[in-house]
């Protein structure tokens, strides 16, 4: 990728280049002419001024305003120190390297920046609308809820809204990263930020562009930074005594040993005053501070182009550490689309039973209605039907054509008191009951199956192998269904007939039982309780569902289980990247101290232990933006 | 009120966090992140005070880098 240097970064080259170039001419003439003392201190402060007088100028400035742990500041003394002890061309190069590895340090920063940038770049420039006949361009913001917009092939779908007209397909990858697009055709809702390639369509826009997907996504993903990790805060806090003690440090080892082993001896202070000077240089905390931050960024952006928005770094840390996932069974496990397996009535029809289950369930989008709905052959006349009320966990009650129906599980029949018995099929049973003023009287019931998504089993299989111990199954399904799916995708545990509430009440008691942290995967869209007790709520198929990408921690863009294996794969690989710097960082400048206090570390180490960590800490840190391979 | 401002040549994550530190210390400063990687400082105080604080803060950050300028 081509990065542009700045204004600032481009006079700093040059003033490096200088003052390289002078140096080395400084060094070649002292090789064949002798000079008095003062003589080649003058020459060596000349390239040493070149290269560093902002930072002399910003340590007289911090000093000025007492800022004495400054890293300009503590730069000033080393060389000051260093020339001070008759080391001028150590002097001079310390501060060359030093400012030679600031520019680094600032172009790679500049560079992730960019980088991260680019990655999370889904946001459309423009938008052609449609105002009087008339196509103009303006800026999505510009455009309102309703408005027709034009979208070519090739261009961003820059709103949320529905195909009026024309048809195409669409790439979604960049929100789900997902590569084979999508055929969408009219009355089909698009996606802001998704990519139209083949067809011209016009849209209905249904949002504002500060309401569209891509917005909540963007703005999910830049302030994913807010909730912290630990070690973040850890960083942070060693930061603010490292760099004071190792000064205080460099003091006492710059005059306490003089003191013992000779207070005359100009030579015994030279030694002990280099020393502090290596000290001095070390004292920077930088390539932790910005590294780890860096990371956590890097891998978030990563992350964001598998479909995976993770919403801090908080989070990033307690994926990684998960060992018990709890699945919503259906819409997360299974597909949710539920299809009518068989009808058995009691003293009614065949049809008629279709009829009245469809009735009931006419105005429920739980997708064991739909499934009954669809199946139902013809139109649903809806204005036989009166009062319909839900009884939760259990079913509906409904009056239609005047007669009161019960329509629900086994429990809402004993409620109304029929005389219900169970099907000799596995799967969810809907039972029917008419009341008859003093009691129900049983009308048969219909037998519904949701089907398994086909990377479910494979999804378990890659938790398992990633080390999770629990995978357990809540569902508000009956046990034989739940046993059947369980059984078949391999799972650890399940939970059946569970009530809303019940479910909260399950996942607090996995997480009093467990030692490791605990994920909650769901649709997001009727379990937001459960998201937010548990240690990481995951949210999936959150395409266009704003409740999800709202209440979850982590939100899948498409309903693959898959990537809850992918998602705790980015956060192990980031969280491992994070250490490797860390513990990098501090063992050089560990051993740079060591050495440094023993006098075996010279300047051109402790450069070293300061810029050159820092640029392979930031370096390493890039890798976290990489996306998974396979 | 609550806004971001982006910061120029803000050079050091060190500096960054030691910016943070100094606006924090504001009277009237209810939160205030200063982040290196984005370059961009988020303030929050109270509308009536805004202004001054908003003020008090780029003294505050000019005091720790003077380099580094926000963009207004």
């Amino acid at each position: 990728m081509k990065y542009k240097l700045t204004k600032k970064q481009k006079k700093m080259l040059t003033r490096i280049i200088v003052a390289v170039a002078l140096l080395a001419a400084v060094a070649i003439t002292l090789r064949f002419i002798e000079l008095p003392w003062w003589a080649e201190l003058i020459l060596y402060v000349i390239p040493y001024s070149i290269a560093g007088y902002d930072v002399l100028k910003t340590a007289f400035i911090n000093l000025i305003h007492g800022q004495i742990f400054d890293e300009k500041f503590l730069m000033m003394v080393a060389t000051v120190g260093a020339f001070g002890t008759g080391e001028y061309p150590e002097a001079s190069f310390v501060m060359l390297f030093y400012q030679v590895g600031e520019l680094f340090q600032s172009i790679a920063v500049g560079r992730s920046r960019k980088s991260i940038a680019k990655l999370m770049d889904i946001r459309p420039d423009s938008a052609t609308v449609i105002r009087d006949g008339q196509e103009i361009e303006v800026s999505p913001e510009e455009v309102g809820t309703g408005e027709t917009i034009i979208i070519k092939p090739g261009e961003k779908i820059p709103l949320d809204g529905v195909i009026i007209e024309g048809e195409s397909s669409v790439n979604q990858a960049a929100l789900t990263g997902e590569s084979a697009p999508v055929d969408k055709a009219l009355s089909d809702s698009v996606i802001s930020g998704t990519l139209n390639l083949t067809g011209v369509i016009k849209v209905r826009t249904t949002s504002t562009f500060g309401q569209s997907t891509v917005s909540k996504i963007l703005e999910l993903v830049e302030n994913a930074s807010d909730k912290k990790a630990k070690v973040e805060n850890f960083i942070t806090k060693f930061a603010r005594y490292y760099t004071p003690a190792v000064v205080i440090a460099a003091l006492l080892l710059g005059i306490i040993p003089p003191l013992f082993l000779g207070i005359g001896s100009w030579e015994i202070w030279k030694v002990w005053l280099t020393r502090a000077c290596v000290f001095l240089v070390v004292s920077c905390p930088c390539a932790l501070v910005v590294s780890v931050p860096l990371s956590f960024f890097g891998g978030i952006g990563g992350a964001s182009k598998d479909g995976i928005l993770i919403k801090g770094a908080g989070y990033m840390e307690v994926l990684s550490k998960i060992d018990t996932v709890v699945f919503d069974k259906t819409g997360t496990l299974t597909k949710g689309v539920f299809e009518v397996d068989d009808v058995h009535p009691n003293i009614i029809s065949v049809a008629e039973l279709k009829d009245i289950a469809a009735c009931c369930e006419s105005f429920s989008s739980h997708p064991v209605a739909q499934s009954i709905i669809r199946a139902h052959e013809g139109h649903i006349d809806k204005s036989q039907i009166g009062e319909v009320s839900e009884i939760a966990g259990k079913g509906v009650k409904a009056v239609v054509d005047g007669i009161t129906y019960y329509c629900g599980n086994g429990q809402l029949m004993d409620m109304c008191g029929a005389k219900w018995h169970d099907c000799h099929l596995t799967g969810t049973i809907i039972h029917v009951a008419r009341d008859n003023g003093s009691e129900a009287e049983y009308l048969g019931h219909i037998v519904i199956n949701d089907q398994i998504k086909e990377d479910a089993e494979s999804a378990i299989a890659s938790l398992k192998s990633l080390g999770v111990k629990r995978l357990v199954m809540l569902t508000g399904d009956k046990n034989n269904v739940a046993e059947k799916v369980a059984g078949k995708l391999g799972l650890t545990a399940f939970f059946a007939d569970l009530l809303p509430a019940d479910k909260v009440a399950k996942v607090e008691e996995l997480l009093a039982n467990g030692k490791g942290r605990l994920a909650f995967v769901g649709d997001g869209i009727n379990d937001a309780p459960v998201l937010m007790r548990a240690d990481c709520g995951i949210a999936m198929g959150a395409m266009g569902s704003d409740a999800a990408i709202e209440s979850a921690d982590v939100v899948l863009m498409d309903d693959k289980p898959s990537k809850i294996a992918d998602a705790v794969k980015i956060a192990r690989k980031t969280m491992g990247i994070v250490w490797e710097n860390i513990i990098f960082a501090l063992g050089v400048k560990a051993v740079i101290l060591i050495l440094g206090a023993l006098g075996i570390a010279n300047m051109w180490l402790a450069v070293f232990g300061d810029v050159g960590v820092l640029i392979i800490a930031i370096l390493n840190a890039m890798r976290c933006m990489r996306r998974l391979k396979e | 009120m609550k806004k971001t401002f982006e910061l120029e040549d803000l050079d050091c994550a060190n500096c960054a966090m030691k910016m943070q530190e100094a606006v924090l210390k504001i009277p009237g400063v209810k939160a205030c992140e200063i982040s290196f990687i984005k370059q961009k400082m988020t303030l929050e105080a109270d509308d009536a005070e805004f202004d001054k604080i908003v003020k008090l803060a780029v003294k505050a950050i000019a005091k720790v880098e003077p380099d580094c300028t926000v963009l207004l």
